[in-house]
């Protein structure tokens, strides 16, 4: 059988696919230091730090750019 | 500038990690908002975010082709206002999908002037078949079909020019636009949202895979492409021109193009034409 198209009906569900497995290195982020700038929320390529800044490592890659954007350093990238 | 909190791309998506793509689209869709429906092209984009039975998209979401995204897009607008239903609708095609084997649709679709947005996420290359070069590949990039080696020294064409292209339509809102400036970025996907008629936007944004440097470095090399000049923000508003960012001091171009991997090949003649090139053009936008 030939199927002409496919259709998800549940948006979103890339959720079930936890992309935490494929990091090395491991963002630590400082609260003390941060300073509000939202740099990281916004250019995490996850989406996966929230407004309150906490990094969900379910889906977490550890690809650094959230330490390498943050203007305080408030983010310390760390092995495991 | 009031940023949206709600995220409309689920994580769990197969990108990179370091994927510039993912960040343009999460942008875009905070200006959007939930009322809007999207297409995409074949490419990265849509493998990486719908790896059936998946999708990673929150809102509504069509795929149909690689060359076709804006004819989907001119469809799904008009059923939707035959139906009297109001949602923005955005295409989201790479530079392959754009630049080459989508233009026809794409300058169809802007020839008929469907209130539609169209995205182009430009990586400079068809990263999702393994980094083929495009139309806006630019000048001097090695790719696998433009190595550099004996007969060849990488790209020899330039860049094309899809912006000026779409403006030469006459359409009300052409944009550029890079992963790097978020602001700049989302204010015109806001403005493309308010226009009545087609807009579209330019979007760049360094692939840490195709180009060839640290995930990490994703946004740093999308500012060093603006800051350089090597790529330039500006808007055509119902014709009108203005450049919408320019750098403090403009750096060198060498300083963008030693950090990738697809220029480490040119000699010091090819990286000082490149840079003649770009003071040619940011002297005439006084830049
Ligand atoms: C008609 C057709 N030709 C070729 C392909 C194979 N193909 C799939 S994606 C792609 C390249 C996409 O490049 P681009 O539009 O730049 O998007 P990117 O993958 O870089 O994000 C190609 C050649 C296809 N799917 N359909
Ligand atoms: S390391 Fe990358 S994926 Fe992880 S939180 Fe930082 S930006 Fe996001
Ligand atoms: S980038 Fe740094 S300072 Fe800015 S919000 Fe994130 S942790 Fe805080
Ligand atoms: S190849 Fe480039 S554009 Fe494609 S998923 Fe990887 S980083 Fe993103
Ligand atoms: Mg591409």
């Amino acid at each position: 059988m030939v199927n002409i198209g496919a259709c998800v009906k549940e948006p979103g569900s890339t959720r079930k696919n936890k992309t935490g497995s494929w990091r090395t290195f491991k963002p630590i982020l400082d609260k003390e230091k941060c300073i509000d700038c939202e740099n990281c929320v916004l250019f995490c390529p996850e989406g996966c730090i929230n407004k309150d800044y906490d990094i969900d490592y379910d889906y977490c890659k550890g690809c650094g750019i959230c330490a390498e954007e943050c203007p305080v350093k408030a983010i310390k990238m760390e092995r495991g | 500038m009031e940023i949206r909190e709600e995220e409309f791309l689920a994580p769990g998506h197969r990108g990179c990690a370091g994927c510039g793509a993912t960040v343009g689209v999460r942008l875009a869709l905070k200006a959007l908002g939930k009322n809007t429906v999207a297409v995409s092209a074949t490419g990265c984009l849509e493998v990486i975010t719908t790896p059936y039975p998946e999708t990673a998209w929150d809102i509504p979401w069509i795929h149909v082709a690689f060359e076709n995204a804006a004819a989907v897009a001119s469809g799904v607008e008009r059923a939707l206002k035959t139906q009297g239903k109001d949602a923005q609708v955005v295409a989201f095609a790479g530079d392959g999908g754009t630049a080459d084997i989508g233009l026809q649709a794409l300058s169809g679709a802007m020839e008929r002037g469907h209130n539609i947005i169209y995205i182009c996420y430009d990586n400079e290359a068809y990263m999702n078949t393994g980094v083929q070069r495009s139309g806006a590949t630019p000048y001097g990039a090695s790719t696998t079909t433009s190595p550099p080696g004996k007969e060849s020294f990488g790209e020899d064409k330039p860049k094309k020019n899809i912006p000026m292209i779409m403006a030469a339509h006459g359409v009300p809102y052409v944009a550029t636009a890079s992963i790097s400036y978020p602001e700049d970025f989302m204010k015109k996907v806001q403005k493309a949202k308010e226009i009545d008629g087609p807009a579209y936007i330019h979007l760049h944004q360094p692939c840490t895979t195709g180009w060839g440097f640290d995930p990490s470095k994703t946004i740093e090399l999308g500012r060093l492409a603006v800051e350089t000049g090597s790529w330039i923000l500006y808007e055509i508003e119902d014709g009108e021109f203005h450049v919408t960012y320019r750098p403090l001091q403009r750096k060198m171009v060498d300083e963008y193009l030693m950090a990738q991997k697809r220029f480490k090949h040119l000699t010091e003649e090819e990286r000082e034409r490149i840079q003649h090139n770009v003071d040619a053009l940011c002297t005439e936008l006084k830049i």
